[in-house]
């Protein structure tokens, strides 16, 4: 894919990121202050209220979006950051497959666990 | 073809490469917060992987109390490594539509001839950064002070 796509990719993942992950963070660490408006939990990471959330499909469809974009802006992130260093050509087509494998060996596993939580397993 | 060039300064040139201004600042820690957020979230994917299984909710618990009740030196360090992990979040994502809008070309001006005295691309895009930074030091004050109010006062 060419250089232009995959940065364009790069923005349009950080405004999915922005809204996804601004509700997650608003969820997990402005509980009591959401509360003032009615909305929210003070104990998100208790046990009851996690695994409550994972059984819905909703949340589960949210996480996999949230995973695959997530991944896909920070690995291209970290490789950008790399490319800039000035390594050997070889090296940094290396380093690109590395990230392009192991970002899709973890959005097979983490969608994977989305998935199976929904179920009840 | 264009001529790449060879990036002599590396990483160190992030922070000491010349006379910086407040932008490279701000790109500097664009990318040290990108780097905290990615670590975290890695982390992230394997921690909820444990809730997995018949005993998922136990091993959820444990991993919780152990975060929640860890301290060194008097000091709750996941609580607090949590919270600036947040902190980073508000940072990132506040400079990412700084960025994207400067990317546009929006917020920046219109181009003009070089009349005197100069206006130049930083100088338009200074605003744009200090405005950014307010609405940063404003989510963080939000947050901070309950997740001080908290850790110190009801805990």
């Amino acid at each position: 894919m060419r250089e232009s796509k995959l940065w364009f990719l790069h923005v349009i993942t950080a405004v999915v990121i922005l809204f996804l992950l601004g509700s997650h963070m608003g969820i997990m660490h402005m509980g009591r202050i959401l509360q003032v408006f009615g909305i929210g939990s003070t104990e998100p990471t208790n046990v009851e209220e996690v695994f409550a959330r994972s059984k819905q499909v909703l949340f589960m469809a949210v996480y996999i979006v949230l995973l695959g974009t997530a991944l896909f802006h920070g690995l291209y992130g970290l490789r950008s950051i790399i490319y800039e260093l000035s390594f050997p050509k070889a090296l940094e087509k290396t380093v690109g497959r590395v990230l392009c494998v192991a970002g899709i060996a973890l959005f097979i596993y983490g969608s994977y666990v989305a998935v199976q939580l929904t179920k009840g397993a | 073809m264009q001529q790449k060039r060879k990036n002599n300064l590396g990483i160190i040139g992030w922070v000491c490469g010349g006379r910086y201004g407040a932008d490279r600042y701000a790109y500097a820690l664009h990318r040290l917060t990108g780097l905290g957020i990615l670590c975290y979230f890695l982390m992230h994917i394997f921690v909820t992987g444990r809730r997995l299984g018949a005993d998922g909710p136990d091993k959820w618990t444990q991993a919780m109390e152990f975060f929640q009740n860890t301290v060194i030196c008097g000091l709750p360090v996941f609580v607090i490594g949590e919270f600036l992990v947040f902190l980073a979040f508000i940072f990132h994502a506040i400079n990412g539509i700084r960025l994207i809008f400067v990317e546009l070309g929006l917020l920046v001006g219109k181009p003009g001839l070089p009349a005197y005295p100069y206006s130049y691309s930083t100088l338009r895009q200074r605003p744009v950064l200090v405005g950014a930074l307010c609405v940063v030091a404003l989510l963080v004050g939000v947050a901070g002070a309950d997740f001080v109010h908290h850790l110190w006062f009801v805990e």
